[in-house]
């Protein structure tokens, strides 16, 4: 988290919710690791999935 | 005292179940099966819940849920984040179910507004506004913002064609007919007038906004609602009037949404021509002039959304968004999508393109795109993830929510027959008590205690 943001987050003005605020940390993974890590998950057929995918609008 | 306001977020889902990517059951029979659990326990699908939100399913079998009325931005940041995790319980229980009757399908449930025919579904935000305010002026004022905000609060979409595909903005504004109308599917405005307060009618009208794409990001949920509401009170206090009108609504907006250069210049109707970066940086500026800024800033994630505002509109103005990736749907989204067509060398009208955009939206979050990136360190997160499992079954104890959470605990328990809705709590036996909860401030009413005490 840049450090605005955490300033912005847990400014001085202390207050009541301020406990229950915060980033979780974060790491940047490497970038192909993430990539694979999707393509695990993803369906396979991505043509006769999409196809698949109508339904009514709603409002 | 700062002027409370009831806030409210409405999520529709698409559904769609798959064995080897083809399609298996219909949405109908989906959603069958995902709300079998809910009819078991409330005998409807369509239930008011211990937390005090409602679940249930609308037009074309879309689940869809409606937070408890919050009148603070954290609980309901909290309370809508807790609605995903509801309905992605639904979805891991069906699916076991659906496999264990030997149909081994994947069931997928997204928060998203687009299936891949382009039928479109929504997410809806609700603010109570008093009624002694001129309800139309402040409606068609606000417009201007509602069709600008989507350079920071649109979820991005994937359009492909057969040639090639663009990245558009905001997954909702191809789908907007009309500026202000009491019709929701035939031709869907963005904002529904109907006049449905769900509380004291002399004292309220509720703010029905449905132009919203649905976020993945919590960041980018805060920041819309957070943005809104702060320019809801610059309206209400006549610092926003007509001097942002535009000339042609539903063409403008549109526009907005495919120019990624953000040099797009559209009319006014004082004739001034401007782009929606200049809108947003104006009424930014404006914002800080309502009445109890300070104060409404002392509440740390109006703080943070106000900070993350400014920085967006600085970050989209440099072309430079380093200071903002982790937190803006459409940025997420973009990024990823710029990483995955390099890996696998992608054209932009192949079908994985719209697999991905759809896949960044689904709730589970073994499964979803937007989840994975979170946990990679490439979304950021406000929320705790106990507290939003708390969440999940406790209400906001600082509005009406809180009689009618403890009512349906209670009444549960004790194995009684009820009705619930936004305003009544019923008991129904030979007494037919009743009670009518028409301030949805009041989240202490001795009444209510009583009503309990014949559960």
């Amino acid at each position: 988290m840049s450090e605005q943001v955490r300033k912005a987050v847990t400014g001085e003005n202390s207050l009541e919710n301020l406990a229950d605020i915060s980033f979780k940390k974060h790491s940047t993974k490497d970038i192909d690791s993430v990539l694979d890590q999707i393509d695990a998950v993803l369906e396979k057929n991505a043509e006769e999935f999409v196809k698949g995918f109508i339904q009514k609008g709603g409002q | 005292m700062i002027d409370k306001r009831i806030m409210g977020l409405e999520t529709e889902y698409g559904v769609t179940c798959v064995v080897d990517g083809q399609r298996r059951l219909s949405p109908d029979e989906v959603a069958r099966y995902l709300f079998r659990r809910v009819v078991a326990w409330g005998r409807s699908s369509n239930v008011f819940l211990p937390n005090g939100g409602r679940l249930y399913l609308d037009v074309g079998s879309h689940p869809e849920y409606a937070t408890a009325e919050c009148d603070n931005l954290l609980d309901l940041i909290k309370q809508d984040q807790a609605g995903d995790r509801i309905v992605e319980d639904l979805v891991i229980e069906a699916e076991k179910r659906l496999n264990n009757e030997g149909i081994l399908g994947q069931i997928h449930l997204f928060k998203n507004n687009i299936d891949a025919a382009g039928n479109s579904y929504g997410c809806h935000e609700n603010f109570s506004v008093q009624r002694r305010h001129n309800f139309q002026q402040i409606v068609e004022n606000m417009i201007p913002f509602l069709i600008t905000r989507q350079i920071f609060c649109g979820s991005g979409k994937w359009m492909t064609s057969s040639k090639s595909g663009v990245f558009n903005l905001s997954q909702r504004s191809e789908h907007m007919w009309e500026s202000i109308s009491s019709a929701t599917t035939r031709s869907r405005p963005i904002v529904n007038t109907r006049d449905e307060p769900h509380a004291d009618p002399e004292e309220y009208r509720r703010l029905h906004i449905i132009v919203g794409d649905s976020n993945m990001s919590e960041c980018t949920t805060t920041l819309k609602v957070a943005t809104t509401e702060l320019v809801l009170r610059a309206t209400e206090s006549g610092l926003i009037n007509d001097q942002y009108s535009i000339e042609n609504p539903i063409r403008t907006i549109r526009e907005i949404s495919t120019d990624l250069s953000f040099k797009k210049r559209f009319r006014l109707t004082s004739g001034r021509e401007v782009t929606a970066l200049q809108i947003q940086q104006e009424i930014y500026e404006l914002v800080t002039k309502i009445p109890d800024f300070e104060q409404v800033m002392s509440q740390p994630l109006y703080k943070y959304a106000f900070d993350l505002w400014g920085r967006v509109l600085a970050s989209i103005e440099s072309n430079n968004f380093e200071d903002v990736r982790f937190e803006i749907d459409w940025i997420i989204k973009r990024d990823f999508f710029l990483e995955y067509m390099n890996k696998h060398s992608l054209l932009g009208n192949d079908s994985r393109m719209t697999l991905i955009d759809i896949s960044y939206h689904n709730v589970r979050k073994d499964r979803g795109l937007f989840y994975i990136l979170e946990r990679s360190g490439l979304a950021k997160s406000l929320i705790n993830e106990s507290d939003v499992e708390d969440s999940m079954s406790s209400p906001p104890q600082t509005t009406r929510a809180a009689l009618r959470g403890k009512f349906i605990k209670i009444a549960q328990e004790k194995k009684r027959d009820y009705t619930v809705d936004w305003l009544n709590l019923k008991i129904n036996d030979q007494h037919q008590r009743s009670v009518i909860c028409k301030d949805p401030f009041k989240a202490v009413d001795e009444r209510v205690d009583e009503l309990i005490e014949n559960l």
